[in-house]
């Protein structure tokens, strides 16, 4: 018997617990497509702004065996192309859509929210945390409670005065004193879910022979399978504090067991981002075969049991 | 997890030649085993990383052929040699043949420059070549001596001025082969867009495998930034192609007609 890998998370339903992590791949309606064609219950868009934002020249992603550092500096086209990108995937009733959004200010989070919130995606994801774009905008949002509560209140608002019921989930940054703390006035701002976490750093690397930073950006965030005892660890603490709030764990998962590992510590949806450099685009698909391989062999018929399941033990 | 490195290497240039009024080439002594049709990135610190198309490997050395038209190749014209630039790759698929086949190479414009390694590769696998060569005027002809050189190949230059061979385009050319005989087994195709696809449409018609190489605005070339996808298919071009068969091309709903910039907007061929 196949074991149901199947979660509710907000309300919306997903096949199995994978989503794609906002940032990868995620342009075009037709490449959400193809990465739920190989085996995503869910997709993440990049982030989408109001108006065009340019990124960083390249290079903008390096990486190998142990990491991947990245700066690519959010490019996008905006609201308009955004449109035609959702309306066309909708179209095609493929798996849930979470829809990442970014902005440089408070009310332009609102603006592009309720832009956003018309297209009628299932979830929205609030980028407030790239760690990517400080030259241009300073210290993300979500390094400081108060300026993470701000968003948040900003997009609930302008939400509600719509009349628009989608789930919101703010993505948090791994950078900062305490998460726990910056999660919590997240969630009293009116934050549905919580996305934890962004890449850290930002970390640098350097070309010998040319004397010369590698990223054009110099810095850029850190991700890869080192990344999994920092989310592990902030999402049991997150889910601790604030155990009614759904969480979409992302950071350093490449196998099934880690996405087991990732929903014991609180997570209901894990996200899937780097792993697709270093498993392939069919990284989905592994994984949920592991994971089923690993419920059958223990006696799990039902994944949503295991969420939070560590915290059982060590209370 | 899996053992590689996807970091730009710091390698000397070896030599430089002038190979028509407007393209260069450099020579790197680095093993890279590249196949015909692979791509590297190539980065200039401090201004730019761009991929580009490997114009021949010998499992040695290898090199690469630039026209200075961007800021990124024209910087790389400036470079002198035994000066350091930043290469990773090689990326993508390749082309390929199977032994003892008949081929026709169509080649506009830079397009050339892969195709030249891929005729190489195909005659030493014991291919017959017929090389379709398009250019504007005959200082275009871009690796014209060293495709006359190649056994066991027909070289059929085409000019829009005439100045050398047919005149006209070599999708024209081409068909005019083939309606004087020739039966190819396979076509191998890089240069314009709106070109390749004239040769697929062709290809299709005719019922000959195609490959063709598509070109998109890339970033990383791991796979990894989706600039490069293309719809409806979603498939990623510096993963997927940028060598990809003609059945796959069909399937390709923009092709010859839009392409994306840096940000995913749209424009037309």
């Amino acid at each position: 018997m196949a074991v149901n890998l199947s979660v509710n998370f907000c309300g919306v339903k997903f096949k199995n617990p994978l989503v794609l992590a906002s940032g990868i791949l995620g342009i075009t309606a037709s490449s959400w497509r193809n990465v739920v064609k190989n085996g995503a219950g869910g997709v993440t868009t990049k982030s989408i702004w109001l108006t065009e934002h340019k990124g960083h020249r390249n290079p903008v992603i390096i990486a190998n065996e142990h990491y991947m550092l990245n700066a690519v500096g959010l490019p996008d086209a905006g609201v308009e192309k955004a449109r035609e990108e959702i309306g066309k995937y909708l179209s095609w009733k493929a798996s849930p859509l979470i829809v990442s959004i970014v902005a440089g200010k408070v009310a332009d989070f609102g603006e592009i929210a309720e832009n956003i919130a018309g297209l009628k995606p299932d979830i929205i994801e609030v980028n407030i945390s790239c760690p990517n774009v400080e030259g241009e905008f300073g210290k993300p949002f979500a390094c400081v409670a108060a300026d993470a509560a701000q968003v948040t209140r900003e997009v609930k608002k302008r939400l509600d005065k719509a009349g628009v019921k989608i789930p919101i989930s703010v993505k948090l940054s791994p950078n900062v004193e305490n998460i726990v703390t910056i999660a919590k006035a997240v969630v009293d701002a009116g934050a549905d879910a919580l996305t934890v976490m962004n890449s850290m750093g930002p970390g640098m690397a350097i070309n010998l022979e040319m004397r010369a930073p590698v990223l054009a950006n110099k810095v850029g965030g850190l991700t890869g399978p080192a990344l999994k005892p920092i989310a592990i660890n902030f999402i049991h603490d997150i889910y601790k504090a604030l155990p009614g709030t759904p969480i979409i764990g992302t950071g350093g998962v490449m196998t099934g067991e880690d996405a087991i590992e990732m929903m014991m510590a609180g997570a209901t949806l894990v996200g899937v981002g780097t792993g697709v450099y270093y498993r392939g685009i069919e990284i989905f698909k592994k994984i949920t075969d592991e994971m089923q391989s690993w419920c059958k062999a223990n006696k799990i018929s039902n994944l949503v049991s295991l969420i939070g399941a560590v915290q059982r033990h060590s209370e | 997890m899996c053992q590689r490195s996807d970091i730009p290497l710091s390698v000397k240039i070896k030599k430089i030649n002038k190979e028509t009024p407007f393209v260069m080439s450099f020579v790197f002594d680095y093993p890279h085993r590249a196949l015909p049709g692979q791509f590297v990135n190539v980065w200039i610190p401090g201004i730019d990383e761009k991929p580009i198309s490997v114009a021949f490997d010998d499992g040695k050395s290898y090199t690469i052929a630039v026209a200075a038209v961007g800021e990124m190749t024209k910087e790389l014209a400036k470079k002198k040699v035994g000066d350091f630039i930043g290469i990773r790759g090689p990326y993508g698929t390749n082309y390929g043949s199977k032994s003892s086949q008949f081929i026709a190479m169509v080649a506009g414009g830079y397009g050339v420059a892969p195709l030249y390694f891929a005729a190489v590769q195909a005659i030493k696998a014991g291919c017959r070549v017929d090389f379709h060569h398009g250019a504007r005027t005959k200082n275009y002809l871009l690796f014209a001596d060293r495709v006359k050189k190649l056994k066991n190949t027909r070289y059929l230059p085409a000019t829009d001025d005439g100045s050398l061979g047919h005149e006209g385009n070599c999708v024209n050319l081409m068909i005019e082969t083939m309606n004087a005989g020739a039966k190819y087994d396979l076509i191998m195709t890089c240069g314009p867009e709106p070109m390749m696809k004239a040769v697929s449409d062709v290809a299709w018609k005719k019922k000959i495998d195609a490959q063709v190489s598509v070109e998109r605005y890339m970033k990383c070339g791991l796979g990894i930034c989706g600039n490069c996808c293309v719809d409806d298919l979603g498939i990623r071009t510096c993963q997927e192609g940028p060598i990809m068969p003609l059945s796959q091309i069909r399937k390709i709903k923009e092709f010859g007609l839009y392409h994306r910039n840096s940000v995913g907007k749209k424009h037309s061929f």
